[in-house]
């Protein structure tokens, strides 16, 4: 299970990745992508939409399972990863490469943890 | 197997039809279909043996065991068959006179009479087409008879977190908002949780009783005492009704609202997922708001619409020809066939599951009413074998497997309904086999992941099928 | 009384000893003394196989089955080939639940697969479902996969089956849209006035084709006209009428529904019918009910299951858009069946006569006085006046073993709504038209 140490982690298993532009990418971690396993489907929202953290924002399906994405921090959406409507598959193949979308405007930050806490986090979980 | 579009040749096809003696007209070029129609072109032969061959890879309550919990897979009784056959049933237009239609309308009222009587209610309305309409039609009641009282903020419906999926979905399309609650571990209403959630804001609970783990909630009075104490109502899920037909009824239980599935509980057969049938029941103090039309009269029948009814939930009266199966069904039962049908249910669930329990775990150890669950997550720890992986090893023995992975709250679960109209011998293979498969588990786990060889085909790529969606055939 | 428990007195002995308890009555001890019903149902005892036969066939008796039926308005008389009954009388189709276990569940599956694509031929769309219930809660789930955010209003035209308008009204209570009926204008849907109701809160317009009336809507036009205002254009369609008229595809529906009665399920006072539903690919992700989809086994072979699951109410629960569990798998096959038998000639020589035949009573009746309400292209349906004797007329016919066409009610009070499918002969007609004559 791999996590990265470039950026941060919610509890429900998001990843969140601050620029230096003040935007934000927003994806799923390697753990989450593994307990779902094969995914078939992804949901995001449109851009202009404002997240609010903690609630769900986008959704990602594998054949028997779908999972709300919770929004980390609060803000607009200003890009969406297309590419993940036509290619599902890449999230399970690169969950750090592919975000589900790029947030500007952000307004204010949930809980995020640092690498080392995340791990944590999912240690508690996998028992 | 080939397509039966990979069967079709140009030019073959049956004599149906006598030509046309008026004269015949054609549709304006400008209104008329110019794309191509691709429908097989086949003798009769061809079609027969087809569908022949299709039924050889289908496995049906005829074929064997089809222990498949919680959808009360019973033997279907051919004579229900014949009798919802007869020409003075299949041949009757759903817009004739009353007059003409006097036994269709007697047919809807005896069967609302036998439901009312089994399940405590006192009204019911068989028009919906199925259980998940049944219930989207409670709901509706529900939702209706609180906006009659101008009590408009009762927006919420409690599922316990063991209810059957279409529960909360059902939910939802009737505009609630669903307040799931965690249930105690043997599937009964947690109290304290129930207490703590209801409210002016309740509009209803919806329960299952046996629930879904195969038990009888003992606290039931009380449960639906504190939803009525906070105004709300109550709403029974029939889907476990063939534990306790003829013995207590849900209307005795301190339920409103009820739907039953007359393709579970009352012998329908269910067709490969339909068409079935599940009618809506209530207190007379929801009856006025009941779907569809209703039947009034003793010698001579008539439809009425109930005064402030939530509408149509569908065309017509319901599936009226299953109806017809069911009555035949509960006539053929009686007074004392009915609660004898549950009697032996819940005997031989408790048969198989006090044989079983030696091998497997079982979710709760009390006795069970018509169904039980057995939890194989110890097994899968010690031996990687899977609910799933029995299941298919099932498929092997040429038995249905139990329903897999539910109730949600039980890890690898697995849910056993006999169902009455299985023989002791038949339960005592079954027993053997799963036994068998047990010791494989230990023996062989191997063999058993490759489960089943024996089958049409192995396992499926179930994500290739859902990544890479292919839904029809491509001429 | 009769029952279907194969337990003898002995074996049930022995299941309890197994069980560790002497009666039955102790696996009930869960359930608290008081609620247990004590001096049984209240029903009449249960009879023997020929004594339910005799019962039932008492009350079906009762009915009167008409030699000739001139009556639609939703269910139709069609001829259905003996290939037809005897299929889907084979008792694993009959008995069989929803085909979880797809190992052993190939044979569904695959009729299902090839259902699917046969309702993909007939609209011209290019996914279906496996069936809902009946056209009505097809129509009624169709709107609700318009539903969007800033989305809510379904427009329905008058001219559609007022039990499918009462249906769609129900669901669209439930889930909060709002139904806005579009007024009729001779027979059809008055285009003038559904252009006021077009603003960015629609999400849908349900268009019944042929509509109730059996006139031939303007659908091309009016799709266009929805389109320009970004809603969806859903056509409700009778199926035998696809063989020959313009497709929903052709003319730019969204997603195309109907009663899939006509092909080959028979009347039934009204059910079970079968509820069909296809739609354009960009749309399929949000059909309710199963799927059944094309795949591999691990072996490589070819192989059926359902799928797109994840859309479903066992997996979503509360998220889920609609409920729906069960198809009508049954009824599908049946339809499956009809359609192989009679073959694309078949179906259009259907579709041909029993326009043919409408248009043929509908000069009959025009002879006699019966005059045409409506001076439109119409399939196999049409409205004539009732000369200030429906009920006079009806009650004749009905004396005479022919069930006339459906009075109509309310804003319609004084007209007939007739019907002709490929069964009513020539003879059928002129037999009619003599009788009415006379009256």
């Amino acid at each position: 299970m791999t996590i990265l140490n470039d950026r941060l982690y919610a509890k429900s298993h998001e990843w969140i990745k601050f620029e230096d532009d003040g935007t934000a990418a927003i994806g799923i971690s390697d753990f989450a992508q593994h307990a779902m396993g094969g995914i078939v489907f992804v949901e995001l929202p449109e851009i202009g939409d404002l997240l609010e953290i903690g609630k769900g924002f986008a959704e990602v399906e594998s054949v028997k399972s779908v999972a709300d994405i919770y929004a980390p921090v609060g803000g607009m959406v200003r890009e969406i990863n297309e590419e993940l409507l036509d290619s599902p598959e890449l999230i399970n193949k690169d969950p750090y490469g592919m975000w589900l979308v790029k947030l500007e405007a952000i307004t204010e930050k949930g809980e995020l943890l640092e690498a080392a806490v995340y791990e944590q986090v999912i240690e508690t979980e996998e028992h | 197997m080939s397509l039966i579009f990979e069967k079709s040749i140009q030019e073959r096809g049956l004599t149906i039809f006598e030509a046309c003696d008026v004269p015949i007209i054609e549709l304006p070029v400008a209104q008329s279909r110019k794309i191509d129609l691709h429908l097989p072109e086949l003798s009769e032969n061809d079609i027969s043996r087809h569908y022949t061959q299709l039924e050889k890879k289908t496995h049906g309550v005829n074929d064997g065991f089809y222990p498949l919990g919680s959808c009360t897979m019973k033997y279907n009784p051919r004579i229900n068959e014949e009798i919802a056959g007869l020409s003075g049933f299949t041949n009757i237009h759903p817009l004739q006179p009353e007059t003409t239609v006097q036994g269709c309308l007697e047919v809807l009222k005896t069967a609302e009479n036998c439901l009312c009587e089994i399940t405590g209610m006192d009204a019911v309305s068989l028009q919906p087409a199925a259980g998940a309409h049944g219930e989207f039609a409670g709901l509706m009641l529900i939702k209706a008879y609180h906006e009659n009282r101008g009590d408009l903020k009762r927006t919420k419906i409690i599922v316990p977190d063991s209810a059957h999926g279409t529960n909360p979905a059902s939910a939802t399309m009737a505009g609630f908002e669903v307040i799931s609650i965690t249930s105690l571990a043997d599937g009964c209403v947690d109290l304290e949780k129930l207490k703590a959630v209801v409210g002016e804001d309740t509009a209803g609970l919806m329960l299952t009783n046996p629930n879904t783990v195969g038990l009888f909630d003992k606290n039931i009075l009380e449960i639906t005492k504190i939803v009525h104490q906070a105004g709300g109502l109550n709403y029974y899920d029939g889907a476990n009704l063939n534990a306790i037909m003829g013995i207590v009824r849900p209307g005795d239980m301190g339920f409103d609202v009820i739907h039953v599935n007359l393709h579970k509980t009352f012998s329908t057969p269910h067709g490969g997922g339909g068409p079935g049938s599940g009618p809506v029941g209530c207190k007379s103090q929801l009856a006025a708001f009941l779907p569809g039309l209703m039947v009034t009269g003793e010698e001579f029948f008539a439809f009425f619409k109930p005064e402030k009814t939530i509408g149509n939930m569908k065309n017509f009266y319901g599936n009226f020809l299953v109806v017809v199966k069911a009555l035949t069904y509960m006539l053929t039962l009686g007074k004392s066939g009915i609660p004898e049908a549950s009697r032996h249910a819940v005997l031989n669930a408790n048969y198989m599951m006090a044989k079983l329990a030696d091998c497997y775990d079982m979710a709760y150890e009390e006795h069970c009413m018509h169904e039980f669950v057995m939890s194989l997550s110890q097994l899968k720890k010690e031996t990687g074998i899977s609910a799933m992986d029995i299941a298919k090893g099932l498929l092997d023995n040429d038995i249905h497997p139990p329903t897999m992975y539910f109730p949600l709250i039980v890890e690898e679960a697995l849910m056993v309904e006999p169902t009455e109209t299985e023989s002791k011998e038949v339960l005592d293979h079954a027993i053997s086999i799963l036994k068998r498969l047990f010791t494989q588990s230990h023996e062989n786990a191997e063999a058993l992941h490759q489960a089943p060889i024996k089958t049409a085909v192995r396992r499926l790529d179930e994500l290739n099928a859902a990544r890479n969606p292919k839904l029809r055939y491509l001429f | 009384m009769g029952n279907y428990i194969p337990a003898t007195e002995n074996e049930k002995k022995e299941m309890l000893r197994a069980i560790g308890i002497d009666s039955i009555d102790t696996l009930f001890g869960q359930i608290p003394e008081e609620m247990i019903i004590k001096d049984g149902l209240k029903l009449p005892e249960g009879m023997s196989e020929t004594q339910i036969n005799k019962k039932m066939t008492a009350m079906a008796e009762k009915n009167q089955v008409f030699k000739s039926i001139f009556r639609g308005a939703g269910a139709y008389q069609h001829y259905i080939p003996s290939i037809v009954k005897s299929i889907t009388a084979k008792e694993a189709f009959l008995t069989a639940y929803t085909p979880y276990q797809a190992e052993v569940s190939q044979g569904i599956l695959q009729t299902i697969f090839e259902y699917q694509t046969m309702m993909c031929e007939l609209t011209g769309l290019d996914d279906s479902n496996a069936s809902v219930y009946d056209g009505a809660t097809a129509a009624a789930e169709a709107i609700a996969m318009c539903k969007m955010r800033k989305k809510n209003k379904a427009l329905v035209s008058a001219t559609v089956n007022p039990g499918v308008i009462d249906t769609i009204t129900t669901y669209c209570h439930g889930n909060g849209m709002e139904v806005v009926v579009i007024p009729e204008k001779n027979g059809e849907t008055d285009i003038e006035l559904m252009e006021k109701e077009l603003d960015d809160g629609v999400a849908c317009l349900y268009l019944q084709q042929p509509n109730y009336f059996g006139i031939i809507e303007a659908a091309e036009e009016i799709g266009q006209r929805v389109h320009a205002a970004n809603g969806k254009l859903i056509m409700g369609v009778n199926p035998i009428a696809m063989a020959i008229l313009k497709t929903p595809a052709e003319c730019q529906a969204d997603i195309a529904v109907g009663e899939g009665q006509p092909l080959g399920i028979p009347l039934g006072f009204g059910g079970p019918y079968l509820g069909f539903m296809t739609c354009k690919a960009d749309m399929t992700r949000k059909l309710p009910g199963r799927i059944v989809g094309e795949t591999t086994d691990l072996e490589g072979k070819q192989a059926f299951v359902l799928t797109l699951q994840a859309r479903e109410q066992h997996i979503r629960r509360e998220k889920a858009s609609s409920n729906i569990c069960s198809n009508q798998a049954l009824c599908a096959m049946t339809a499956a069946v009809y359609l192989s038998a009679v073959g694309p000639k078949g179906l259009k020589e259907v579709a041909n006569q029993s326009m043919s035949k409408a248009a043929y009573l509908k000069t009959r009746l025009a002879e006699i006085g019966y005059d045409t309400v409506y001076d439109k292209p119409f399939f196999n349906e049409f409205v004539t006046a009732d000369k200030g004797k429906a009920e006079e007329i009806m009650g004749v016919l009905v004396e005479n073993g022919i069930l006339g066409g459906l009075p109509l009610t309310g804003e319609h009070t004084g007209q007939i709504l007739w019907c002709c499918t490929e069964v009513n002969s020539k003879d059928e007609i002129d037999a009619l038209i003599q009788i009415l004559k006379e009256v």
